[in-house]
């Protein structure tokens, strides 16, 4: 390999297990732990199940097949799987890099005030007021509630060196490679996450208080499945929480041996994250229970969901339970693993494809994007202003860059391309489990119109509201900035040279050829 | 709890973990297909500039 263009073969997963506990890794993440619970409780509670899933069954696990089929078939991180698709398409890869550049640069943070409070919680460091502590002392907010300045470059250093730590990790981790680096991660922490939160959910249900947490949890408001905002509710939560549709899925799948197993995996993992979804649900609203039997006040006057759930309520119901500190550093711990592993993920996707486009080593790649993303990443999020900024690019990027990512994919490859009946044969080709004709109707029909709909009732919610009633000006630029940053970006990626391998066949061939034997025998 | 709230509790994680434990039977009983398409080896060549096979 002393050639200068001789670029090393295609890394690959050492098998299923690798696979599996790697999506695993990057489909759990801090939204199964925080955003879950609420939004079931919030949607019909019990009843709520139903909608969500059917949500998972037509649209969660059609997408992920999307995904696999295009990174597996393709054999490419985002950018070099729609290249491989159609040429121009190459810049809807692009799009979805920059998803994970925008998303990455902030997650990096909230891992590193999870780390934070994995350390506070040996002392119990906040005290009597968690509020406080966490926009006081731990961010230091500026002007606490949000409102002048907007943006300081006020850096705090107890929110900056853990984060520079998240960051060297993280890069050390990728730039180890697919095997050594990202599988090697995955099945240490997930195994890890698992063990640490199955503690602390059993722990949680034997809480004074805590039936009646998930008394409200589950009790089914039957009402609510004529409401059509919990169906969106529903399909929304399936959606951000399986971490499909911005480009992870095809990049991990593009890892996968071509003669591997796609779709049975593919159902483990999905049901994984659902079930980790649930088991979050279950203990969050056991502690909640136990939070709102204490100060004698209803779960329904509780922060139940985000970055509140995560950085207040839970430091102080951790403050109120005996042997508090090993809860909290247990819930802390499963934050930095489940959050690690989702980061890794993310961050996989913008390496690969710089990797591909600009023929960069491995090495050059990571380091190069580690360098540039993580001074961005202090210089935004490290800061007095960080919370404000993170919680809007967040809420910008989620709700319109990857529906509008997802509804794009469905548009351009199974509507305008026409790809679904070869990416079926693929995916049926290879797996155990053969996917049906049902899987049309699924990306071509429900998924797309479920999240048109959601994009378009999210963005005249925003130009009707300022979001958190931000200032206006403020969301112009990092809010409606940041999806604009989106399409630029991609632009701007799409045009330079292709340098990398271009030479591709696709396998299996489609349509797909007789075998010249039994063809000879016909004609006879 | 409410009788309906446990059933429900219920319904949901036999149907969510279920599902998990029937995909990872189901997976383990056929982890991988027995026949394949032709072609499709693993040797590289596409991710190559140069082919290596064919000297």
């Amino acid at each position: 390999m002393s050639a200068e263009h001789k670029a090393a073969p295609r890394e690959q997963f050492t098998g299923q297990v690798g696979f599996i506990l790697s999506a695993i890794g990057s489909a759990v993440g801090l939204g199964n732990i925080w955003r879950f619970p609420g939004v079931a409780y919030e949607n019909g509670g019990g009843a709520f199940m139903v909608p969500y899933l059917i949500a998972l069954l037509t649209a969660g696990i059609p997408i992920l097949f999307l995904d696999y089929a295009l990174g597996h078939r393709f054999r490419g991180g985002a950018p070099q799987a729609f290249r491989r698709v159609k040429g121009w398409l190459e810049s809807l890869g692009w799009f979805q890099v920059m998803i994970c550049i925008l998303i990455a640069v902030y997650y990096a943070a909230v891992v590193a005030w999870a780390g934070s409070f994995f350390v506070y919680s040996f002392g119990l460091d906040w005290g009597d007021d968690a509020a406080a502590f966490f926009v006081g002392e731990h961010l230091q907010l500026a002007d606490v509630g949000g409102a002048d300045p907007w943006l300081t470059f006020d850096f705090v250093a107890a929110v900056l060196i853990p984060l520079v730590i998240v960051w060297i990790a993280v890069i050390a981790v990728l730039a180890a490679g697919v095997v050594k680096g990202v599988q090697r991660a995955n099945v240490v922490f997930i195994p890890l996450l698992v063990v640490a939160f199955g503690i602390l959910v059993v722990r949680s249900l034997f809480l004074e208080g805590a039936i009646d947490g998930l008394n409200v949890l589950f009790t089914p408001d039957w009402s609510a499945l004529g409401d059509a905002d919990v169906w969106i509710a529903a399909y929304g939560q399936i959606f951000f929480s399986l971490s499909v549709a911005f480009g992870i899925m095809i990049t991990y799948s593009s890892y996968r041996a071509r003669k591997a197993n796609m779709t049975s995996p593919g159902l483990v993992v999905a049901f994984s994250n659902s079930g980790f979804e649930l088991l979050a649900g279950i203990g969050v609203f056991s502690a909640l229970g136990f939070l709102a039997s204490q100060e004698g006040v209803t779960v329904a006057d509780l922060n139940f969901q985000g970055v509140l759930l995560a950085f207040v309520t839970f430091p102080t119901i951790v403050s109120e339970m005996p042997g508090g500190a090993f809860f909290g550093a247990l819930f802390f711990g499963s934050l930095v693993m489940a959050g690690f592993t989702s980061l890794v993920s993310i961050l996989q996707v913008v390496s690969a494809a710089l990797q591909e486009k600009f023929a960069l080593s491995r090495r050059a790649a990571t380091l190069g994007m580690g360098l540039v993303l993580g001074a961005v990443s202090v210089l935004g999020f490290s800061t007095t202003t960080g919370l404000v900024l993170l919680d809007t690019v967040d809420a910008f990027v989620n709700n319109i860059g990857i529906v509008a990512s997802a509804v794009f994919m469905c548009v351009f490859v199974v509507w305008v391309y026409r790809k679904a009946p070869e990416l079926r044969y693929h995916l049926n080709a290879v797996s155990t489990t053969q996917v049906g004709r049902w899987w049309y109707a699924c990306v071509g029909v429900i998924v797309p119109v479920m999240l048109v709909v959601m994009l378009v009732q999210y963005v005249i919610l925003r130009i009707d509201e300022p979001y958190e009633g931000y200032d206006t000006t403020y969301l112009l630029y990092a809010g409606w900035g940041s999806v604009l940053l989106l399409f630029v970006g991609a632009i701007l990626f799409t045009l330079p040279r292709w340098r990398g391998a271009t030479a591709f066949t696709a396998w299996p061939t489609y349509p797909p050829t007789q075998d010249p034997a039994v063809m000879k025998e016909a004609s006879r | 709890m409410s009788t309906e709230a446990v059933l429900m509790m219920i319904v949901a994680l036999v149907i969510v973990w279920g599902g998990l434990v029937v995909s990872i039977l189901a997976l383990r009983a056929r982890p991988e297909r027995a026949d394949y398409p032709a072609g499709g080896e693993d040797d590289h060549r596409e991710d190559t500039e140069i082919l290596r096979h064919d000297t």
